[in-house]
């Protein structure tokens, strides 16, 4: 059981929004295995934000069980839930929320500031690693107005991989993105998923994204509507080359 | 959550933005500074009224002659006759708190020079009362021990008197004048003092050796008074103790018995200078307590506009693992940090603004080690104090709410 990534079981969240109860996830159980590219899909109000917020370890279920890489969510606090976001998950958000003023490098290296086991050295060292895993590499002083958004996307995805974490939890990462950047941005979503094993939970609203993961969840009104395993797997690199190449956005 | 990685994370948010890091500091700048300038102002001119009012003789002492007697009619103490070469002896013996003692014996009559004459009044004293009453010599040399031996006729004149027994501008050094019968030869004259504060001409005055007025005109042993100086303001009371078991003494005045002399300080001199430099405590103090409550104040201001204006910020830190505390520490280390830095450039930027006030208006001002100690330690204070709630509220956000703030 230890062995997935996350387990969910018959998860439930309602908010009280003054006499009324809101039951915004009605039950919901999956696992996720490490290496799984995992898609949440869902319209508006489907719930998949409030997922989204649980599976991040930044909200707790009124009722059932959430278990991340074999910790029990449930039972922790606050400063507890927060090393925990700490050490197993790595976030990317649809608005990048790098530090303005501060270099690609210090924005990468700033989960590890709130990690107490990792020196200065260790620090850099992977800092400048994950950016280079994100090809990054020759933009270390960079600050993020000096990026593009594709570009400021890849150093928050090195912010999200830094602490090697269990999952990384993206949240409509593509979502600012233009096309071309988007499938760059999949393209190494895809590479770190396959090459490197990492567990990717992706949450969007847009089909073609979710044709390059692996198992996509649909989710409607708080329960899961269709839970496929994706057969014929696109790869985000292929479709990149196939784009019509533009003149002006030539490196 | 070490310290170094905390201090380091407030660091570098403050240099992020380092005007908005600036505009906080300028009320602690501004306080710091103003306290220090403030407080070494009025030191300075503490200190320089203080030595404006000791120059009128602050620890000066004066015996008066008194009556004993329980009952009968009261006699005005000065017509007592009590005071004798046996109180200046004993006075002189060994003195702990006393430093110059002279007697002083007065006459009333009219000089004379030639054809003008002014009615004044005749003081035999010793040489140490021009120290003891803070006078000096614009003109001439002061009488001598030897003078008062001998009981020399020789005279110091004040300017009023100068001014009257020689209108013309004549030199009066070494003229002879009289006083009554007595011929006096005038040896110097005194710095001009003007109008005491109950409107006496301090300037109508001749000074003789006691010893010449007591044998030359009142053919008297006694003294009219005793006067001396106690070695400073603050031992008054000890010097006054002193001259008072000394009289008894040589009085053999029993323990039932009253004193026959009353010893009288320049109590009013003393309480001014005390209320004077009182008053200049309680208004730096009130200066300095606004100053800081203001930069205080400012702190809290742009720290809670700060943590509004952060909140994305504080939302992502929270995301990827920053506890509450961690958050806390942020902002309040942030809040220390300013202060600090605020506090130590308000310290210099204290010494260079009392360094122009000295230098372009000439103002005294002494800068004093305690109001920069105190000043400085408030104001980091301060800041802890006012950063402290901001760093609260940032703490307790919800980082989803956090997090989609916009």
């Amino acid at each position: 059981m230890s062995s997935n990534a996350l387990e969910i079981r018959e998860l439930k969240r309602e908010f009280v929004m003054g006499s009324e109860t809101v039951r915004a996830l009605k039950g919901i159980s999956f696992t996720v295995e490490p290496g799984e590219f995992l898609t949440i899909m869902g319209s508006s109000g489907s719930g998949k934000t409030t997922l989204l917020n649980i599976l991040g370890c930044l909200d707790k279920p009124t009722m059932g069980d959430y278990l991340l890489d074999g910790v029990d969510v449930k039972k922790l606090n606050r400063d507890e839930l927060a090393q925990l976001r700490n050490h197993k998950i790595g976030f990317v958000f649809q608005a990048y929320n790098l530090l303005a003023r501060t270099s690609a490098l210090e924005n990468v290296e700033l989960p590890l500031l709130y990690n107490k086991d990792i020196g200065p050295g260790e620090r850099r060292d992977r800092a400048m690693e994950a950016l280079k895993a994100v090809k990054l590499d020759n933009r270390f002083d960079h600050m993020p107005n000096q990026l593009s958004g594709g570009q400021q996307q890849r150093v928050a995805i090195a912010r999200a991989l830094v602490n090697q974490p269990v999952m990384i939890l993206a949240d409509e990462a593509t979502g600012n993105l233009d096309s071309r950047t988007s499938y760059e941005i999949m393209a190494l979503m895809q590479e770190l998923n396959v090459n490197q094993g990492k567990t990717i939970v992706f949450v969007t609203h847009e089909p073609d994204i979710a044709a390059f993961s692996s198992r996509t969840i649909q989710l409607r009104d708080g329960i899961i509507q269709k839970d496929t395993k994706n057969e014929n797997r696109k790869s985000a690199k292929e479709m990149l080359a196939n784009l019509p190449a533009t003149d002006d956005y030539n490196i | 959550m070490n310290i170094a990685n905390l201090f380091r994370i407030a660091y570098r948010a403050l240099l992020r933005n380092k005007l908005r890091a600036f505009l906080t500091m300028l009320g602690i700048i501004i306080g710091v500074a103003a306290v220090i300038a403030m407080v070494a102002i009025g030191q300075g001119s503490k200190q320089s009224i203080h030595d404006q009012l000791s120059s009128m003789g602050t620890n000066m002492l004066t015996v008066q002659p008194a009556s004993n007697l329980p009952g009968g009619v009261r006699i005005a103490g000065t017509s007592f006759q009590t005071l004798t070469i046996k109180d200046i002896v004993a006075l002189k013996n060994h003195p702990q708190y006393i430093t110059d003692i002279s007697p002083s014996v007065t006459s009333r009559g009219q000089a004379i020079n030639g054809p003008l004459n002014w009615p004044t009044s005749i003081t035999g004293v010793a040489p140490e009362y021009l120290n003891i009453r803070k006078l000096s010599v614009k003109d001439g040399i002061v009488f001598t021990d030897n003078d008062v031996l001998t009981s020399a006729k020789v005279c110091l004149i004040g300017q009023t008197v100068v001014d009257n027994l020689f209108p013309n501008g004549e030199n009066p050094i070494g003229k002879v004048i009289r006083f009554g019968h007595i011929p006096f030869q005038i040896i110097g004259i005194l710095s001009p003092k003007g109008f005491n504060t109950f409107g006496q001409d301090q300037d109508d005055i001749l000074l003789a050796p006691y010893t010449t007025v007591q044998k030359r005109i009142l053919a008297t042993i006694y003294y009219s008074n005793i006067y001396a100086s106690a070695t400073s303001e603050d031992m008054t009371d000890q010097a006054m103790a002193e001259i008072t078991e000394k009289l008894r003494a040589t009085h053999r005045l029993r323990d039932s018995e009253d004193n026959d002399f009353t010893v009288r300080s320049q109590q009013e001199l003393i309480a001014t200078l005390s209320s004077t430099s009182g008053l200049l405590t309680v208004l730096l103090t009130v200066v300095a307590g606004i100053s800081l409550v203001i930069g205080g104040i400012g702190i809290m201001n742009i720290m809670y506009v700060s943590v509004t204006e952060r909140t994305k910020e504080i939302g992502l830190r929270m995301s990827i693992g920053a506890r509450g505390k961690d958050i806390m520490m942020q902002f309040l280390l942030e809040a220390i940090l300013i202060s600090i830095t605020g506090g130590i450039i308000g310290v210099v930027l204290g010494f260079i603004s009392t360094w122009v006030v000295t230098a372009t208006l000439g103002w005294p001002t002494i800068i004093s080690e305690s109001s920069v100690a105190l000043s400085f330690f408030v104001c980091a204070i301060t800041g802890i104090f006012f950063g402290y709630y901001p760093a609260q509220k940032a703490a307790k956000l919800d980082p989803i709410e956090a997090l989609r703030y916009e």
